[in-house]
């Protein structure tokens, strides 16, 4: 009786066995692309901007490329590097997938990076803007953007065009280090001067004390960091305690203006004037198409994540196609390499040594069209490649 | 590393005080419910933020997608924090009263992590703002000092609250059941006060206030649905070093954290945001039980 049962469990173990061999089969036909997203906590808006435009861009293009079905698997990392490295390892080991992606901050694409060097598949870095990313896996490409790409802009900008002294407002993490140092290493440069340096905690309850030290040190400008959704705030108490009225411009990467929260920051944030790789202004036809899709499908207007996100779909695609549905990891990092297209953005395309962004950089100041906040363009400077790798 | 000393105008000075003050009132407001359940009642709610971020929604909603005035939605926003924090006292929290604090943290925790996702959920994770009119915003100078109009509705809001709440507690007939409630509930129920009764007001009360401080705070703190976790810790701060016997003494360190904090990251922007964690430290170990913490009379 005893031995029947444990006979009937080994030949049922067999049997399953036997399917999951089946599966991988039919499984070639597939390619399986892990999204590591944070889809709740703080950075929620930029993994909800992410999951959307690839959605768009597969409902616009299709799920097959190179007669392979795209599947994607979502999984929420809450940006906590910690969940990042677990959900890679689910996804690379359980799901077998052939690209990860994502990657809302620095910390989980770094967490992830390990990962796609051992397992050689690429990791497609859709979000985090801290330079040294790419150095960490030679499997890591990025569609977003670097800090120092806009923060050198910004700071040649703003020396150029008459402002010489600059206070700084940057929060004390990674991303707000990057844009300090570089902003600061252009604006000095070229003859600027930092009279006021304060660095704000992550989570900074109110800006109150730190503008009144700003508005003290009478600054021509203030340069100003601070992590998505914090804009706002920081715009509203600019205006509360007046600086806009004492002659103090608002310049910076264009993070506290995003699209995102933009038109609820209330008309104090008109004139600031910001260096940044996309506006949901920006004029081409390709945009506006692109914007008013993402308005039909998801009611509000897209921002520099869901850019980046859209890209980051397209280049996945464009490298099935250009190995022909191969998927050796080696081989689809080597067809990113040197990619080069038109985006919603502007033509963009992908370093072959750095595997980095190359894009366009573009001065905006907010303006109101139709009625709302836009970050209307007015310069560009072109094919602008990350300065932050470290020198060899 | 830049490190400029500023002159210190006289104006700037007084402008960083009255920052430091309204913020200090907007802490009372947000906490002084924690100081009420925590204190008199004994139990430790640290889900007392959901009720501040329910309240800030709630105006959030009224003024922006229904076009009410912003003072119309504000007492609104305290009834409906209140109404809610009613039905949860009835429903939830009145078993957990005489069982462990352990048990009493775990559950409010759980509480507190539910809010956040049901509000993620409703409203989405990203900042909201309250649409202000025109009369609250901006700065006007008085003698050369910066007021800004917003801060100083929250000083009169705040203090106006304040004095009402203290002459309750002291002079009414509610105010003296509730003490008794306090001090010796068997004693008052002995007494024919409904105990129950005066705690579930109480405790909708100050998920009122808080939900008002909600409304309030949404301006100058931010309002999204991490808020009750992001702010706990401010919260139990202030109710540590106020100590949770009266409520002079959480309005004292309120007015004491938020001037310090102010004026640290204004004068020492580098050390800014440690100088409310300092002060506490220090405060508590020259008096463990805070500033007016009840001793060992008891």
């Amino acid at each position: 009786m005893f031995e029947r049962k444990v006979l009937s469990r080994a030949a049922a173990a067999a049997a399953i066995a036997g399917l999951a061999a089946i599966v991988p089969a039919k499984a070639e036909d597939t390619v399986k692309v892990g999204l590591i997203l944070p889809m709740t906590g703080g950075q929620a808006s930029t993994g909800k901007q992410i999951e959307n435009a690839i959605k768009l861009y597969m409902q616009q293009k299709g799920d097959t490329v190179a007669g392979k079905k795209i599947e994607i698997i979502l999984k929420d990392d809450a940006a906590i590097p910690d969940k990042t490295k677990t959900a890679a390892q689910e996804l690379i080991v359980n799901d077998k997938v052939n690209f990860i992606a994502g990657f809302g901050v620095t910390p989980a694409a770094l967490a992830a990076a390990p990962l796609a060097t051992q397992a050689k598949i690429p990791e497609v870095v859709m979000a985090a803007g801290t330079s040294i990313i790419t150095e960490r896996s030679p499997y890591i490409v990025r569609t977003s953007f670097t800090l120092a790409q806009s923060s050198t802009i910004i700071g040649d900008w703003a020396v150029k065009n008459g402002i010489k002294k600059v206070a700084t407002l940057t929060s004390d993490y990674a991303p707000g280090n990057d844009a300090l140092n570089f902003f600061k290493q252009n604006f000095t440069a070229g003859g600027g001067e930092v009279v006021e340096e304060v660095k704000t905690p992550l989570a900074n309850p109110d800006f109150a004390p730190f503008l009144q030290r700003m508005k003290d040190a009478k600054p021509d400008a203030i340069f100003v960091f601070v992590p998505a959704g914090q804009g706002g705030n920081f715009m509203k108490q600019y205006a509360e305690r007046g600086l806009d009225k004492a002659g103090i411009k608002v310049i910076g990467p264009g993070d506290v203006t995003d699209d995102d929260l933009l038109n609820n920051m209330g008309d104090a944030v008109l004139g600031t004037v910001t260096a940044h790789l996309y506006s949901a202004a920006h004029p081409s036809q390709m945009n506006k198409d692109f914007v008013a899709a993402y308005k039909k499908a998801f009611g509000n207007r897209p921002g520099f994540m869901a850019v980046s996100g859209y890209d980051g779909i397209h280049l996945i695609y464009e490298a099935l196609k250009k190995t022909n549905g191969d998927t050796d990891g080696t081989k689809l990092v080597e067809a990113m390499k040197g990619q080069k297209w038109e985006s919603p953005r502007g033509p963009i395309s992908i370093d072959p040594e750095t595997r980095d962004i190359v894009q366009n950089i573009y001065i905006r100041k907010v303006e109101k069209v139709d009625g709302e906040l836009y970050n209307v363009e007015f310069a560009t400077f072109e094919a602008v490649k990350d300065l932050g790798k470290t020198k060899k | 590393m830049i490190i400029k000393v500023h002159p210190l105008p006289m104006t700037s000075i007084l402008t960083n005080l009255f920052d430091g003050v309204a913020y200090g009132m907007l802490l009372f407001v947000l906490a002084c419910g924690l100081a009420v359940t925590l204190g008199l009642m004994n139990f430790v709610n640290l889900a007392h933020g959901a009720f501040a971020m329910a309240g800030g929604y709630v105006c959030m909603v009224l003024v922006n997608r229904m076009g009410w005035p912003f003072f119309a939605a504000l007492p609104l926003a305290f009834v409906s924090s209140a109404a809610i924090g009613i039905v949860l006292e009835r429903t939830l929290y009145r078993h957990l009263y005489t069982r462990s604090h352990l048990d009493q943290v775990l559950f409010t925790i759980g509480l507190t992590f539910m809010s956040v996702a049901a509000v993620d959920y409703i409203q989405g994770s990203s900042r909201v703002f309250i649409n202000l009119p025109a009369a609250l915003q901006g700065q006007f100078d008085l003698f050369g000092v910066g007021i800004g109009r917003y801060r100083l509705m929250i000083i009169v809001i705040c203090g106006l609250l304040t004095i009402a709440l203290q002459m309750v507690l002291a002079k009414t007939r509610f105010g003296s059941r509730l003490r008794a409630a306090v001090d010796d509930p068997r004693a008052a129920s002995g007494l024919g006060i409904n105990v129950p009764q005066v705690f579930a007001f109480t405790f909708a009360f100050g998920c009122g206030l808080a939900g008002l401080g909600g409304a309030l705070s949404a301006e100058i703190l931010g309002l999204d649905p991490y808020f009750p976790l992001k702010f706990m810790i401010y919260f139990l701060i202030v109710v540590t070093v106020g100590g949770s016997s009266s409520i002079t003494g959480p309005f004292l360190a309120s007015l004491l954290l938020g001037i310090g904090d102010v004026a640290g990251k204004y004068y020492v922007p580098k050390m800014g945001p440690f100088v409310i964690y300092t002060m506490m430290i220090v405060i508590l170990i020259w008096r463990p039980n805070g500033l007016f913490g009840r001793t060992a009379a008891r």
